[in-house]
């Protein structure tokens, strides 16, 4: 096998083996395998990198189980960028590994869908329609296969799927203090419609005037993710044409997993020539919505939202952007709204990105977990700031029989603002 | 491996409880000290107390060696398998059993992470007073076979002062409990010499670990300073003042730059030195212990005195002490920690002794220790793929030891000894005191194949064999 070096290779030396990831690893908690740790990780990809272990199908599982969840970098105390270790990897596996025929077909899929707009839109038919007929209930029965079982699992109940259309842009209300560019998103703009319209109007409460430009394409996380680099890049510098001609004071990003993914556009892009001080300007002005609108002097919400809330963080935010506390705080700036504290609120609730389409069993094991932690709560909705996490943790808590349910930050805090009139709210 | 070890390890644990592929074990060859290096035959990873014990029992009766592992956070290669085919995990052994309020204590599996114990009851107020710096990772197992500190280990004392009992598993496979959940179990106390004997009188599978109510209030201050000597001359202040403070840790210049660039908490980076106090107790018993905490630093010459402002910020600053070992890899690309003692009023000895170390092998070494205890830790820096640093690394590690065996002090203070100092026992020991020891190995792991090539080194092996120049009484 070639060698070819799929990351810088001094970063493999910021690690120092001193284990202290391990505990904070959710598949090395549930499994107890040091090889699904990120220490072991590591160890396996410098292996890979330097020639010394074949890519072979045992390396491959251990890679693929890794969330990107990044609870790791939090937890390291040496700086090791994890998240760009096993990235880089991904684009490498998939060149020179063969995967199982079945396998290769459902991320040809994934790949083809997600980021195109008519793909998006496509998935949120399949998701309509499948709510629709009550694919759910066959998420329990035995005639169907266990990885479908789980797929009609997380359909979401009927009329829950909104993709209204934004416009492309829309005033502040009351005194204009910033013009604020928005990220529709992909699944957001096709399953999260309504959310999509609550960040606006929080943004426009808040003295934001939002641009929300039509030819801005998907973030290309998801590409990243599943190891097509290539039509990431590509997508990456169609957003930044878009926004980079804007005169934006920030670029608000309510999907935690885009959000990290475009803040990651200027090192993505600090080699190229051309993009890469486009790019370095761009990323400085990404926000994830409740980071700008936590940063903010909060024009007070006024209406009451009596509820009793908890908040799980998304691991694209806590861990891949480092907001913990402006969710909170913004949720507890909403009048008669109760904040719990989530045990385990950064643990992975096993969506990461494709990850519940690609490792379903796993995946499932970590929504228990999650959603066990949430029951324990007692609280009436648990918010979070990414629509992977909305999806996932809303399936958990529907096949537990729980009457909680999963909202976006956004939406919380949008109910708590009056409507205007004309806005659809 | 022979294939039919194998059928019959699969058929005690199952097929997810073993790891053999060359890919997969390849990830078990060290722990936290990356200098030695040895790949497992085999990972057996047991989900009970009943399959660790007829795991060994089987290797018993086969007559292969086997070593024991927790989260591989060990500073000393003690999980290294030397001569040993097999190694038997506790990963799987992760739950908390029982947990009695009353009684003040906790039975936890010994797979359980140090921190989980706290974190259990830490809504009734309580703790598990023992906080190695790795405890977000590190083992209940791990730290019962090194009895592991920590910082706050000068007024609350380590490991063994915190175990009530334990159950192990003998090295031919026997389950039996030592100790027990109350105090002072009546007879010889095999507890107590099952703490600290690094998993060579086989594998603790459980624990009844006391806890110990939260304190009141804390304090906790950052004091700066120029030199390291006023640093050491405000520790033996505060001592001799009467106050027990809960912790106190000294860093030097090196790793001040080194946490401040990691973690951002305002350290002075052109500071000679920084102590963290900290008292804790009653709230009211605080303030007249800060009055004269301040005033002896600002006798020995403090430039500032700091007062951690509340909780968050006291956490900031523990975490960032902590995580001071792994903050180095910001420096270098390697390190290797050494683990010694002297007695607290030779710290400024023992540091001018480190800087000539530093100098002669042209090695950058950074100080973190807890001073306190004279228990200190520099950090050697290498680069792994420098063969002939790497040896200097080896050799200094070496020589600072032996500077603190002849300052009167030890070769571990918390880390163990496991295969890194094995060699250096002799400096402490004579030949009598390490037969005793290997005769009171014998009693319960007679034929050495528990963990074995650890703590004593065996006559032949590739040791100095050195006078020794100072009797500790066994």
């Amino acid at each position: 096998m070639e060698n070819t070096a799929f990351v810088d290779h001094e970063k493999f030396f910021d690690c120092v083996h001193c284990g202290l990831c391990l505990a904070s690893c959710p598949t090395y908690v549930e499994l107890g395998t040091e090889m699904d740790s990120p220490r072991g990780r590591i160890v396996m990809l410098r292996a890979l990198q330097e020639g010394h272990a074949q890519l072979n199908d045992e390396v491959v599982g251990h890679l693929d189980l890794c969330l990107g969840c990044r609870a790791c970098e939090t937890a390291c105390p040496s700086g090791v960028q994890y998240g760009e270790l096993i990235e880089g990897a991904r684009p490498f596996i998939e060149q020179h590994y063969r995967r199982p025929m079945l396998e290769r077909g459902k991320r040809w899929l994934m790949n083809k869908t997600f980021p195109h707009p008519w793909g998006a839109r496509l998935f949120a038919l399949f998701l309509k329609v499948g709510a629709a007929l009550g694919l759910a209930r066959f998420a329990h029965s035995e005639a169907v296969p266990a990885t479908l079982r789980y797929w009609f699992g997380l359909l979401p109940e009927r009329g829950s799927v909104s993709s209204a259309p934004l416009l492309e842009h829309y005033p502040a209300i009351g005194e204009k203090c910033h013009t604020v560019g928005v990220l529709s998103g992909c699944v957001m703009s096709a399953v999260f419609g309504a959310t999509n319209q609550s960040t606006v109007k929080v943004l426009r409460h808040n003295g934001c005037e939002v641009l929300i430009p039509k030819a801005q394409s998907c973030c290309g996380a998801l590409l990243l993710h599943n190891g097509d680099k290539q039509t990431a890049l590509a997508l990456a510098k169609r957003n930044i044409d878009v926004f980079d001609q804007l005169d934006l004071d920030a670029l608000i990003i309510n999907a935690a997993g885009c959000g990290a993914m475009m803040k990651e556009y200027g090192e993505l892009f600090k080699d190229d020539p051309v993009y890469r001080y486009k790019a370095a300007r761009l990323t400085e002005k990404m926000k994830d919505a409740a980071e700008f609108v936590g940063s903010l002097e909060l024009r007070a919400p006024t209406r009451e939202v009596r509820v009793k809330a908890t908040y799980h963080d998304a691991c694209h935010l806590a861990h891949g952007q480092g907001v913990r506390e402006q969710p909170r705080a913004l949720l507890q700036a909403i009048p008669g709204l109760k904040l719990t504290n989530l045990p385990e609120s950064d643990w992975c609730c096993g969506s990461a990105g494709t990850y519940n389409l690609t490792q379903p069993e796993m995946a499932a094991r970590l929504l228990e977990r999650k959603v066990g932690n949430i029951q324990a709560t007692e609280a009436d909705v648990v918010a979070t700031g990414n629509p992977g996490c909305l999806m996932q943790i809303q399936a958990g808590l529907r096949q537990s029989g729980l009457p909680m349910k999963a909202v976006h930050t956004m939406d919380l805090l949008a109910l708590a603002y009056e409507d205007e009139p004309g806005s659809g709210h | 491996m022979d294939q039919q070890v194998l059928d019959r390890l699969y058929d005690i644990v199952g097929p997810d409880g073993v790891v053999a592929h060359k890919s997969a074990r390849s990830v078990y060859d060290c722990d936290g000290y990356t200098l030695e290096k040895a790949v497992p035959e085999i990972v057996v990873l047991p989900h009970s107390t009943e399959e660790v014990a007829a795991v060994v029992k089987f290797l018993n009766r086969e007559r292969i060696a086997f070593v024991p592992r927790g989260a591989g956070t060990g500073l000393s290669g003690g999980c290294l398998p030397v001569e040993a085919p097999v190694m038997i995990g506790t990963s799987r052994l992760n739950k908390i059993v029982h947990i009695d309020l009353l009684n003040r204590y906790v039975v936890a599996q010994s797979g359980v992470v140090n921190l989980w114990v706290s974190n259990a009851v830490k809504e009734q107020g309580l703790q598990y007073a023992p906080d190695p710096s790795s405890q977000q990772a590190c083992t209940i197992g791990g730290n019962i076979a090194e009895n592991s500190g920590g910082p706050h280990t000068l007024k609350y004392g380590v490991t063994t002062n915190h175990v009530l009992g334990l159950e192990v598993v003998l090295p031919d496979g026997e389950i039996v409990t030592l100790g027990g959940t109350v105090e002072d179990v009546p007879g010889y106390d095999l507890r107590g010499i099952t703490i600290g004997a690094e998993g060579t009188f086989g594998i603790v599978t459980q624990a009844a670990l006391k806890l110990t109510r939260q304190p009141q209030a804390y304090r906790t201050f950052l004091a700066v300073f120029e030199s390291v000597h006023h640093a050491t001359q405000t520790v033996s202040g505060i001592i001799a003042s009467g106050i027990v403070p809960a912790a106190l840790e000294m860093m030097d210049t090196l790793i001040i730059q080194a946490i401040e660039e990691a973690f951002h908490f305002g350290f002075p980076t052109d500071a000679g030195a920084v102590l963290i106090i900290e008292i804790d107790g009653l709230a009211a018993s605080l303030d007249p212990q800060t009055e004269r905490i301040q005033a002896i630093c600002k006798h020995n010459k403090a430039r500032e005195v700091r007062i951690a402002r509340d909780d968050a910020e006291r956490m900031a600053l523990w975490k960032s002490r902590k995580r001071a070992f792994g903050a180095i890899g910001r420096l270098s690309p390697n390190y290797c920690t050494q683990d010694g003692v002297v007695p607290r009023t030779k710290v400024p000895d023992i540091l001018q002794r480190i800087t000539e170390v530093s100098e002669k092998y042209q090695l950058r070494i950074a100080n973190v220790f807890h001073a306190g205890d004279g228990n200190i830790h520099p950090i050697l820096m290498y680069d792994e793929r420098n063969a002939d640093e790497t040896r200097r690394v080896v050799q200094a590690g070496k020589e600072i030891l032996n500077a603190c065996v002849d300052l009167g002090g030890s070769l571990t203070g918390e880390h163990g000894i496991g295969v890194e100092k094995m060699g250096q026992m002799p400096l402490i020991f004579s030949p009598e005191d390490l037969m005793v020891m290997t005769q009171l190995r014998s009693v319960f792991n007679p034929d050495n194949l528990c963990n074995p090539n650890k703590i004593i080194p065996t006559p032949g092996g590739c040791i100095d064999v050195t006078t020794p120049r100072r009797q500790v009484p066994l």
